[in-house]
Parts: structure tokens; C-alpha cells; sequence
């Protein structure tokens, strides 16, 4: 599970308020090279939750944290190659492969086990 | 959803998964690459518990190979599979577009965990990556999502079954449809429709038992066009792969997407209005 999809998934349980965004607890997160597309990040960034996405990013275990994104990013910086660089790094090319995701209303857990996240619910969560 | 021996109709047989190169040679892919991979048979994964791609599978791939020059200068940033099973789909869709088109995202769900964890390894297998998630349709990810997927492909269970078979879990999930097997093809289409983009393109496999044309005239109702791109029965399916396109998007219809040369209008041969005569007479698509 790449930070992307991170960021685009919210806790389905029902009548849950505020499902997002989930807390990332990585255990295992493997990096594999991405084509870098800088159309795709201008294209994308203005649907990323940036605080949701820099949370993550930075939560990951030691090895693969990342530092180098800045709190607040604003459209002009994607004039900025090196800012593209690192967006693309963190957004694409790290894979949470073991791990779970939290919901910050009601601390249910979404396991993530091969790189996919569970989201599926019990009966009486729909 | 099974049965071996197919005839596909109106169109002749070239379009058939297992016999691409006569697939290849024919004139239809525009400027692009004649030859293309889809998932080969022998690398996708398989589980007791997981549909295996089948005649319904194969179809939706060939539909999607018919259009894959349109899909290429359609230029989809993002394209989802529902209901993923055993990932040849998607591992087709990602092989197929993957040089002309290579950057991109493609998601994929399943209801069961099985299926994802099989398409993970059909994907790696053929070298190409999905975002997987394990899920009801694309619940938890709908909402943010909403907007962002220029291409859905969904082979829905869509076998008219009792009730009670379409909450199931594992392999029955993947054909029982409830009542004129409509029962999770009528809760896909409104997440489709949420989920797409404003050029948004959908393919669809049904049956003439889930009544095609009332899907179409509902998807019509919010907006979308749609056309039948490929009909094929087997020996006790009549299956059709709808395509839906936001109306007043473009759908790489035959204007746009003309060629000239008869090898042109063979491959529109496919594309039969199925809603627009419905429609009073005009058709944006
Ligand atoms: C006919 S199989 C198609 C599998 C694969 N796409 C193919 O074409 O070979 C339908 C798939 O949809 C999945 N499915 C059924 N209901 C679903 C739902 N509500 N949400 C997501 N997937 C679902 C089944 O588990 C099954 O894998």
C-alpha cells in the first residue's frame, strides 16, 4: 500500500464522523523505484490531505521516515523539481507491506498484511 | 460463467484472448504498436476460493484490447478494477497499456480476501503493480476517490441467483447477483458513477438476463452514454461488455476516433447505439 492510497482511505464503519484521517502504523514498508511523472503529481496534489500525507509519511518506521516534506505545501511549489522529487518518493515509491491503519474516531483496526489494506467490515459495522 | 466453446457475434472471432495475433493483424489500433500482452494464463495465481478467469473474464479483455488505442489517447491517469479475482484483468489492462501509457495508477478491490491476495501475485508475476485493497465495492475509498478514475472495469457477479447467495462469502460472491443478477451490478453503478472523472469511462460485463437496456436508460438518467462494444455467447451465456462515457465527454467514438480505410469501420462494427435511440434523436457521445 503506497502513501497515495493512504491518503485516499477513510474509515468505512458506519456512522463513524471522523474517519480520517486513519493513523499509519507501518511495521514493514519495502521502497521500489516509480517512473517520476511530474504531470501527475500537479495533477494529484491538489486531492492530497497534505497534513494527512506528511503524518504518514513521517510515522514510517525509522529507516524509511521521511523528513524532507515540508508542513504546509502550497500549489507553487510544484514549480520546484526537488520538491516534485521528494512528493513523488513518499507519495509512490513506498509500500507499506505489513501494518495497520487506525481510525482516529474510534480506534478500530484495518490490518494491512501483503501490502493490502482490509477494509472490509463486520455485520454490524455496515 | 463457464462452458468452453464460444461464437462471438455480430463481430467474427479475431478478437479472442487466446488468438491475439489475429487480433493483431488487423488495422484498428491507429498509430500504435500492432502487438500487445494481456496476463498469460499459466502466471496468473489461482485458489480454491477465487474465480478463475473464464469465458466472462476473457471477454472483458478482449473488449478492452478493441479499445485499447482509444484508451491510449484517452490518456487515464487513474484506472480501478471492482471485484478483481484472481487479477488477470487488471494484470491485462496494466501489460496492454503499459507501453504507450505507462505512468498509469491502476487500483484494484475485492470482497475477497482471497482474490486480492491472488491478484497481488498475478500482478508481480507479470511485473506490475496495482493498489489493492480489500474492501465492498470501493468502500473507504469512494469518497476521496470521487472524481479521480478515468476508467472502471468491473466483471460483476451478474448470475441471477436466490437472495441469500449474494452475501457469501468466497467463491459464491463471485457469480451470485440476487434477482436478475442485478443485485451488486445496481450497487456498483452509483459508486462508479461518484468515482469517475468528468471523462470517465466505464466497461462493464453483463448479461441479457441483468436487462442491459434498463441499466443503460438508468446510467442515462446521470448523465452517461453507453454502447455495447462487444457481444459473445457461449454455450449457455449471451454475455455484452457495456461501455458507459459521461455524455458530452469524449468516448473515443467513431468520429473522433476515425481512421478512414474499411479496416475502420470493421471495427465499429462493434459499437452498436444501445441507449441513443432512446434519447431524442440527439447523441452527444
Ligand atoms: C465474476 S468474478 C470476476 C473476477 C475477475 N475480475 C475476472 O474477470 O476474472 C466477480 C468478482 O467480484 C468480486 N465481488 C463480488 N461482490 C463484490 C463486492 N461487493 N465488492 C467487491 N468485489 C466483489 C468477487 O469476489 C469476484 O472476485
Amino acid at each position: 500500500m503506497r502513501l497515495l492510497t493512504h491518503n485516499m482511505l477513510a474509515c468505512n464503519v458506519k456512522g463513524v464522523v471522523n474517519g480520517y484521517p486513519l493513523r499509519l502504523e507501518a511495521e514493514v514498508v519495502a521502497e521500489r523505484p516509480a517512473d517520476f511523472n511530474a504531470d501527475f503529481l500537479r495533477h494529484i496534489f491538489a486531492r492530497i490531505d497534505w497534513k494527512a500525507f506528511v503524518g504518514a509519511a513521517r510515522s514510517l518506521p525509522e529507516e524509511h521516515a521521511v523528513a524532507d516534506l515540508p508542513e504546509d505545501a502550497e500549489p507553487s511549489m510544484l514549480a520546484s523539481e526537488d520538491f516534485l522529487r521528494r512528493f513523488h518518493h513518499a507519495l509512490l515509491e513506498l509500500h507499506v507491506e505489513k501494518g495497520a491503519l487506525v481510525c482516529p474516531e474510534t480506534g478500530r483496526r484495518f490490518a494491512i498484511d501483503k501490502g493490502i489494506p482490509n477494509m472490509l467490515l463486520n455485520e454490524d459495522e455496515v | 460463467m463457464s462452458a468452453n466453446q464460444t461464437v462471438d457475434f455480430p463481430m467474427n472471432s479475431s478478437l479472442s484472448s487466446v488468438r491475439t495475433t489475429d487480433k493483431e493483424k488487423s488495422d484498428t489500433q491507429g498509430p500504435y504498436k500492432a502487438t500487445s500482452s494481456i496476463a498469460q494464463i499459466q502466471l496468473v495465481n489461482s485458489h480454491l476460493e477465487v474465480y478463475d478467469p473464464s469465458d466472462d473474464s476473457f471477454v472483458l479483455v478482449d473488449a478492452l484490447l478493441a479499445d485499447r488505442a482509444r484508451l491510449i489517447e484517452h490518456q487515464p491517469k487513474i484506472c480501478l478494477e471492482v471485484g478483481c479475482g484472481s487479477g488477470y484483468v487488471i494484470t491485462s489492462l496494466a501489460l496492454m497499456l503499459q507501453e504507450e501509457a505507462p505512468r498509469i495508477h491502476y487500483f484494484a478491490t475485492d470482497i475477497n480476501l482471497h482474490a486480492v491476495a491472488t491478484t497481488r501475485g498475478t500482478l508481480e508475476a507479470h511485473g506490475v503493480h496495482a493498489e489493492v485493497v480489500a474492501t465492498d465495492i470501493a468502500s473507504g475509498l469512494q469518497r476521496r476517490l470521487a472524481g479521480l478514475v478515468d476508467v472502471i472495469v468491473v466483471n460483476p457477479p451478474y448470475v441471477p441467483t436466490p437472495e441469500e447467495e449474494v452475501a457469501c462469502e468466497g467463491i459464491t460472491a463471485s457469480w451470485a447477483g440476487g434477482e436478475n443478477g442485478r443485485r451488486v451490478i445496481d450497487r456498483i453503478l452509483p459508486v462508479a458513477d461518484e468515482l469517475l472523472s468528468e471523462r470517465g469511462w466505464l466497461y462493464m460485463v453483463i448479461l441479457a438476463e441483468n436487462n442491459p437496456l434498463e441499466i443503460c436508460r438508468r446510467m442515462g438518467e446521470k448523465g452517461y452514454g453507453s454502447k455495447i462494444v462487444l457481444q459473445r455467447s457461449t454455450q449457455e451465456e449471451r454475455l455484452q461488455v457495456i461501455k458507459f462515457w459521461r455524455e458530452g465527454a469524449a468516448a473515443g467514438l467513431p468520429r473522433e476516433g476515425s481512421r478512414g480505410g474499411s479496416s475502420t469501420s470493421e471495427s465499429w462494427l462493434s459499437h452498436f447505439p444501445l441507449f441513443s435511440f432512446l434519447r431524442k434523436g440527439e447523441n452527444g457521445g
